[in-house]
């Protein structure tokens, strides 16, 4: 126990880092800044584990060495209950004066009669009882005690087996649907996806899932301060099928009401702008007509994205836009173009050019952002860098003959986050069983009650003696050998 | 959305239970410094009369000092009171303030979740005004059961200091909840995550006594107005009892905010710093629950493990709340 306890203000102590430091599994990109800024500390932190504190080996090997004490203790405690419990209770000690909680009378009956009601005292009770001789009860109960500390205990480690094996068995994946656009559960189709280590990522439930609508409502009400513009709801309205040709569903994603697909569930985790962009070359052929998602970067969506055209595919002329999309914009003359409300009450899209090669040696780039190493940007005939400035439905000629570009309009995206934890119903089990078994463990006592008898000096009389023994601290122990010596003499008479 | 009217009655309940309690906890200043001093004198009269009946071979009256707080009258037949009338009048004025002043906690509650319409648990204000009215009505009740005047005064002065620092520092107007916070879940997990805290502050209150008490009775200390306080071993006892009821309620708050965060980020344990305090704290009181059976451990440790316990809710709340980044990001602020 003091070695469990050891390892429990240790576990607490190693898990507060992760609180504290940016963790890679949860926000890479604020880790790699984290990082970045912190030039001395930042990799000896790395090196150590403390931006990966769960997956650290300092921190699993105390919650092992912690499992393996918590069954080093319970699994003997289990087969120690287990006999415990189909064991008499022991001999009465023979004087019950020297228990702590102890209580006598005198009552008019016969040892016999007296050991009968008692019997009868102490199995209304449910405690187990038995007589080793003829002037004595033993009893004991309250052994629920100790099957929910055990059933504690034994719940936290298969909640620890459930929690593995959904790391092991489990996966989630990340996927941005554009209004209109249809998702099928495909390891292609996805952003990001991060399976467990035993996912058979060939074997994904072939779902599909069609964004037909998303509504979004922000704050605007004024009046509270602080609160204009929060988020206040989001629901994404979806067409599905359990496959490509099945029969279609409607439903709703929204937070807090994700969407189960069979072995998979969808979740709305993010939403964006994707506007529609059409590009066209200088004979009016059309080179790019998508809906391009921008990921937001702040609470009012004022969101960053590239537009990627690699035309016919020759490696001089290729454009890339990139910029902001701004759902309600306006012209900040300290920080420039920004967006002052998170809907689309005036949307722009604010985007300079560049041509070249948009993919050197194919690397891999974000979707999100040019990689401009081999991209020269395209001036205006100023000499100064081009500047878009689009409403929807604008059309821009672009200098030197390039074509033109269109902000046709803009849609909403779904960030929508399928994830499979095949372990959760253990876990949540375990974890309701442990609950109980606490719970069970500290309202229940554990207790031996001893009833003696002794002939009294006048004939026919008995002296009847109660006393108890708690096994844990139990304040009310002398309240109950009271009751049970109260019962007794009520019982075979005074 | 919200209704600016109800939201003002409940501010206005809000200031009014505050100087009600305000003035519940000088009334129970009045009541020890009354009390105690009368202690005292009770107990050196005493036990100059245990003295004298000694050596006249009377045999000895129990001095009634030191016993806690009670009504009844001193054994020993000295004629004087165990309380003086000033001090029960004192106390008398401090319950019934405490009971008003609870009253209109709980209606500035109410008033607030109705002008919203959702349960008001949404922000770090409104939990602070949830948890104190929890730790206040577990304290009256309990006060029902047995005679808990003595704690009066070191109860309230922690809530009405967290009352203060809701109404200045974590105040967030009447206001819609962000769409992660609109779920049933929000009045299952939070209003028992306030519960559980109201008690461990109970509970935390009567280990630092117990502490205090014990410290005392090493160093000899006589006198001052821990004498008027329930010896060492019963608060201990009261300490645990609060706190075996508090741990499971944590528990409970624990596997709750697991379900949610399942239906609300798609996943039960994200690491999110407030779960991992969460997890901290509970791992903290499961320790103080293993330390106190333990026999090696004494009782004094393990109070200390459980005052570390709620220095890291404090510390959950206050800080972790405020300047970690996570997904609990609610503090509205």
């Amino acid at each position: 126990m003091r070695t469990a306890l050891l390892l429990l203000l240790l576990l607490a102590v190693a898990a507060l880092p992760g609180s504290v430091w940016p963790q890679r599994s949860i926000d890479a990109a604020r880790t790699a800044d984290y990082i970045a800024q912190h030039p001395t500390a930042g990799p000896i932190l790395d090196r150590l584990g403390f931006f990966e504190v769960y997956a650290s080996p300092w921190f699993a090997a105390i919650y092992l060495l912690l499992l393996v004490s918590l069954l080093g203790c319970v699994l003997p405690r289990s087969v120690q209950h287990w006999k415990a419990m189909r064991a008499r209770p022991p001999r009465a000690p023979r004087r019950l004066e020297r228990l702590s909680a102890h209580a006598s009378e005198e009552v008019d009956a016969t040892p016999e009669q007296v050991l009968e009601a008692a019997r009868d005292a102490l199995r209304r009770r449910r405690m187990r009882v038995h007589s080793h001789d003829d002037s004595s009860v033993s009893s004991e109960g309250g052994y629920a005690r100790e099957t929910g500390n055990l059933v504690f205990h034994i719940g936290l480690v298969v909640l620890i087996v459930g929690f593995a094996y959904g790391h092991l068995f489990g996966w989630k994946g990340d996927v941005i649907v554009p209004v209109g656009q249809t998702f099928a559960n495909t390891l292609t189709r996805y952003d990001t996806f991060s399976p467990g280590p035993l996912v058979d990522t060939e074997e994904l439930d072939p779902f599909t899932i069609r964004v037909d609508r998303l509504d979004a409502r922000f704050e605007e009400n004024v009046q509270a301060k602080g609160q204009l513009g929060m988020p206040r709801d989001f629901t994404a309205h979806v067409t599905t099928t359990a496959s490509p040709g099945a029969p279609e569903k409607s439903g709703t994603i929204k937070v807090n009401h994700p969407l189960e697909m069979g072995k998979g569930t969808a979740f709305l985790l993010g939403n964006g702008y994707a506007p529609t962009v059409t590009v066209k070359d200088a004979k009016g052929t059309v080179l790019y007509r998508e809906a391009t998602p921008f990921l937001a970067q702040d609470n009012n969506y004022k969101s960053v994205g590239a537009i990627k055209v690699p035309g016919d595919g020759s490696s001089t002329r290729q454009l890339g836009f990139s910029g902001f999309f701004l759902p309600t914009a306006t012209v900040d003359e300290a920080t420039g173009p920004t967006s002052i409300f998170p809907d689309a009450k005036n949307p722009v899209l604010v985007l300079t050019l560049f041509e070249g090669d948009l993919f050197p040696e194919g690397r891999p780039q974000s979707v999100y952002t040019l990689d401009t190493a081999k991209l020269t940007q395209v001036k205006d005939a100023k000499g100064e860098p081009l500047r878009i400035w689009l409403e929807p439905g604008q059309t821009l000629q672009l200098p030197g003959g390039r074509g033109s570009i269109t902000f046709d309009r803009v849609d909403r995206f779904a960030g929508l986050s399928i994830r499979d934890d095949p372990g959760k119903w253990v876990t949540l089990g375990a974890s309701l069983a442990s609950l109980l078994g606490l719970v069970g463990s500290v309202v229940i006592n554990r207790r031996r009650v001893f009833v003696r008898v002794t002939p009294a000096i006048d004939a026919g009389r008995t002296v009847v003696t109660v006393g108890g023994l708690a096994k844990d601290d139990d304040a009310s122990m002398p309240e109950v050998v009271t009751e049970v010596l109260a019962q007794i003499t009520q019982k075979a008479g005074r | 959305m919200t209704n600016e009217t109800l939201a003002g009655y409940s501010n206005l309940a809000l200031y009014s239970a505050m100087g009600v309690l305000t003035l519940a906890m000088i009334a129970y200043a009045v009541f020890l410094a009354r009390l105690v001093p009368h202690r005292e004198r009770l107990r050196d009269e005493g036990a100059e009369r245990v003295e004298v009946r000694e050596a006249v071979h009377v045999g000895a009256g129990a001095p009634a000092a030191g016993g806690g707080a009670s009504a009844r009258p001193a054994a020993d037949g000295a004629g004087l009171p165990a309380e003086p009338l000033a001090a029960r009048k004192a106390a008398g004025v401090a319950g019934s303030l405490t009971w008003l002043g609870t009253g209109l906690l709980i209606a500035s509650v109410a008033l607030r979740g109705l002008s919203v319409d959702r349960a008001p648990l949404g922000n770090m204000f409104e939990f602070a005004c949830a948890a104190t009215a929890f730790a206040l009505a577990a304290y009256l009740v309990w006060g029902t059961r047995r005679d808990l005047r003595w704690l009066g005064l070191f109860i309230l002065v922690p809530i009405v200091l967290i009352l203060g620092a809701a109404m200045t520092v974590w105040y967030a107007p009447a206001a819609e909840l962000l769409p992660s916070l609109k779920s049933y879940w929000l009045a299952i997990h939070v209003t028992v995550a306030t519960l559980s805290v109201g008690l461990f502050t109970l509970g935390a209150v009567l280990s630092l006594l117990y502490l205090w008490q014990e410290h005392r009775a090493t160093n000899e200390i006589t006198g001052g107005f821990m004498s008027a306080f329930p010896a060492g071993k019963t608060l201990e006892r009261m300490a645990y009892g609060v706190h075996i009821i508090a741990f499971p309620l944590w528990t409970f708050t624990l596997i709750a905010g697991a379900i949610w965060a399942r239906q609300a980020w798609g996943s039960y344990w994200n690491w999110d710093p407030k779960e991992v305090w969460t997890f901290v704290i509970w791992v903290i009181y499961a320790a103080y629950l293993h330390a106190r059976a333990t026999s090696g451990w004494s009782r004094q440790a393990a109070n200390w493990i459980a005052i570390a316990g709620f220095l890291a809710i404090i510390a959950n709340y206050a800080i972790v709340n405020v300047y970690f980044v996570g997904q609990h990001s609610y503090s509205g602020l």
